[in-house]
């Protein structure tokens, strides 16, 4: 039985809108074991949005139990919550979310200098993981000079370089066109095998499909299973 | 530091026309501290070597009674407290010297006691003694600006020159401008001095309208002693209004010193607005900055940024953007200092004191304009702002 990374009990979050209180995730148990790579697939407005926040540790349930990597997620501050998504959580945007005025090297390093690393040791590990990329020789390069499935290469070298214990993806490939998906996917397949923990949040049913576990969510409640045809 | 820097660098021009109100603010307190510093420095310079402890007394008369005879200068000379008198005439006639004219020269009358005060100027040869004035002795003392204008080099000391027909011999050289009160009101700078006497038969007068009374070093009620000549002189003159003017140079003094740290603070305050208004122009830039990156900052934030690391990064971009502008500004403002110093003729002291009080000041703009945006740019909730895309 493999060791669970992310255990959530009993997650419930409210926004409040006016005077009016609106339950987005409602009474959610949801957990994923080391190395697992789970989609959590949904249609806009499901809360899946919400899941990833809280599972990303940028936003905090209003009740409930998270518990990530042994640590217990719920009553940590600001300044925790930022050093908890340097070290264990890689995020991966959409729209790729680089810095258009930075290099693609420095892109890559950013997360590295937040972690505090030397100068030296950042540039070489970002240097490493591009080359791992097939990026090492546009190192130089600016975002914008680049490929859409270049640049989400690049979020995903960003996202990896910190050897985070789970990589986020928000609707990875919703950027991209199908070739290019496909072959971002097949990336997420290579880094699974290696042993890391994917969590991807979509709303494609034919992407989610590339993962080992599906879950649903629907009004704020999760379900697992395999999704029936809608 | 690496970050906020590229950014200024990266909006050069909306930095320059965010920095350019600290630019002008800083500019003019460099400027306007450091030019009435010079002036007040150089009048001040000017009304010490008069001297304080002088009162200068020029007379008007009234239709019954003009100017003062020698009898009465002698009353004022007895007076408690009063050391010593020079009267003062002048006048602007054409010299000759050896067949050349020197046109609308300046010539002054003075006796003994003006030079006896003012030794200090003499560079060459010797004053004006009790005897030149009261024998009428032909000398006179030039200037050193006459000097090089007519002699070229040569030693002016025991040459003669022609004053209306008379012919003078040079007994001395004063050097820099005359720094007495008269010329200092009027403005010229006197050529030549001859005793005060001869000038007064030169011109045909037989009364003094001018004159400087020196009060003993001791004297330590110089109100008491200008009192009394008041006192006399409304004696002599019956008691009508502005038939003299009497001007103690203490509190002239006095006046000047309070007219410039008026003067000063003035400025210093009218600067200060053109800081407050360059403050707000960074806050303002600050604010569309972090509005406008507020998808990075929400990124940076996801990968792991502290929020103080976000407020250290944008209020480090405030403080440099002002502190830019506060050394600008102090180049400018150095630059004008010294090109009216250059166009006024004066000594321009660099002040240190200015130079720090206006990259302070700016620096200071930056921080508490910059705080207000930085603090809201490390309050961004990370969600929102990756939402907003």
């Amino acid at each position: 039985m493999p060791e669970k990374l992310l255990e959530m009990t009993d997650i419930v979050k409210c926004y409040t809108i006016g005077d009016e209180e609106q339950v987005v995730l409602n009474h959610i148990d949801f957990s994923v074991s080391r190395g697992e790579f789970v989609s959590i697939l949904g249609p806009s407005g499901s809360g899946k949005s919400t899941m990833m926040n809280i599972i990303g540790c940028l936003d905090v349930p209003t009740s409930g139990k998270y518990i990530l990597n042994g640590k217990e997620i719920a009553d940590l501050d600001q300044i925790e919550l930022a050093h908890i998504r340097n070290k264990e959580i890689g995020f991966i945007f959409q729209s790729f979310q680089l810095l258009k005025r930075n290099t693609i090297l420095e892109n890559v390093e950013l997360p590295l200098i937040y972690a505090k690393l030397s100068r030296k040791e950042r540039r070489e590990r970002a240097a490493a993981m591009l080359e791992r990329m097939g990026l090492g020789n546009k190192m130089d390069f600016y975002p914008n000079q680049l490929s859409g499935g270049q640049q989400q290469r690049v979020a995903i070298s960003r996202a990896v370089v910190t050897q985070p214990s789970i990589l986020l993806a928000d609707e990875p490939t919703g950027a991209l066109d199908q070739k290019t998906g496909a072959q971002v996917m097949e990336l997420f397949h290579e880094l699974n095998e290696e042993g890391r923990t994917i969590i991807m949040i979509t709303h494609d049913k034919h992407i989610a499909e590339h993962a080992g576990r599906i879950v649903k969510i629907l009004d704020g409640v999760m379900s697992e299973g395999v999704m029936e045809d809608a | 530091m690496k970050m906020s820097w590229e950014n200024i660098v990266q909006n050069k021009l909306r930095s320059f026309l965010t920095i350019l109100g600290i630019v002008i603010g800083v500019t003019a307190i460099i400027a306007l501290i450091t030019v009435v510093q010079a002036v007040i420095d150089n009048v001040n310079e000017q009304f010490d070597s008069v001297g304080a402890n002088t009162i200068v007394i020029s007379v008007q008369g009234t239709p019954l009674k003009q100017g003062l005879t020698d009898k009465e200068l002698m009353d004022i000379n007895q007076i408690d407290g009063v050391s010593g008198i020079a009267p003062s005439i002048n006048t602007e006639i054409d010299i000759s010297r050896n067949g050349t004219i020197y046109e609308d020269i300046i010539v002054d009358g003075k006796n003994e006691t003006f030079f006896r005060r003012n030794s200090d100027l003499l560079s060459m040869g010797r004053g004006l003694n009790v005897l030149d004035v009261e024998n009428k002795n032909r000398v006179c003392v030039i200037s050193a600006d006459f000097m090089h204008k007519a002699f070229m080099g040569e030693n002016p000391v025991g040459q003669n020159l022609t004053i209306m027909g008379s012919v003078y011999k040079i007994v001395g050289v004063v050097d820099g401008a005359d720094e007495s009160v008269m010329s200092l009101m009027s403005g010229n700078t006197t050529d030549i001095y001859i005793p005060y006497k001869n000038l007064m038969s030169l011109t045909g007068q037989n009364r003094v309208y001018s004159l400087e009374v020196y009060m003993s070093e001791e004297a330590e009620n110089t109100k008491q002693i200008s009192d009394t000549i008041e006192q006399y002189l409304d004696n002599l003159f019956n008691h009508k209004d502005n038939s003299y003017m009497l001007i103690v140079m203490d509190s002239l003094l006095d006046m000047m010193r309070s007219m410039q740290s008026m003067l000063t603070t003035a400025l210093t305050a009218i600067a200060s607005i053109a800081l407050l208004v360059g403050g707000i122009g960074i806050m303002n830039m600050m604010l569309v900055s972090v509005t406008e990156r507020t998808v990075e900052i929400g990124l940076r934030k996801a990968l792991g940024a502290e929020p103080r690391l976000i407020q250290v990064q944008f209020l480090t971009e405030a403080i440099m953007l002002s502190t830019l502008g506060g050394i600008f500004g102090v180049i400018v403002g150095l630059t004008i200092s010294f090109a009216c110093g250059a166009v006024m003729d004066i000594a321009i002291p660099i002040s240190w004191g200015a130079i720090a009080l206006g990259v302070g000041f700016s620096a200071a703009v930056g921080i508490i304009f910059g705080f207000t945006p930085a603090k809201k740019a490390s309050e961004l909730n990370p969600i929102d702002a990756l939402r907003s895309v």
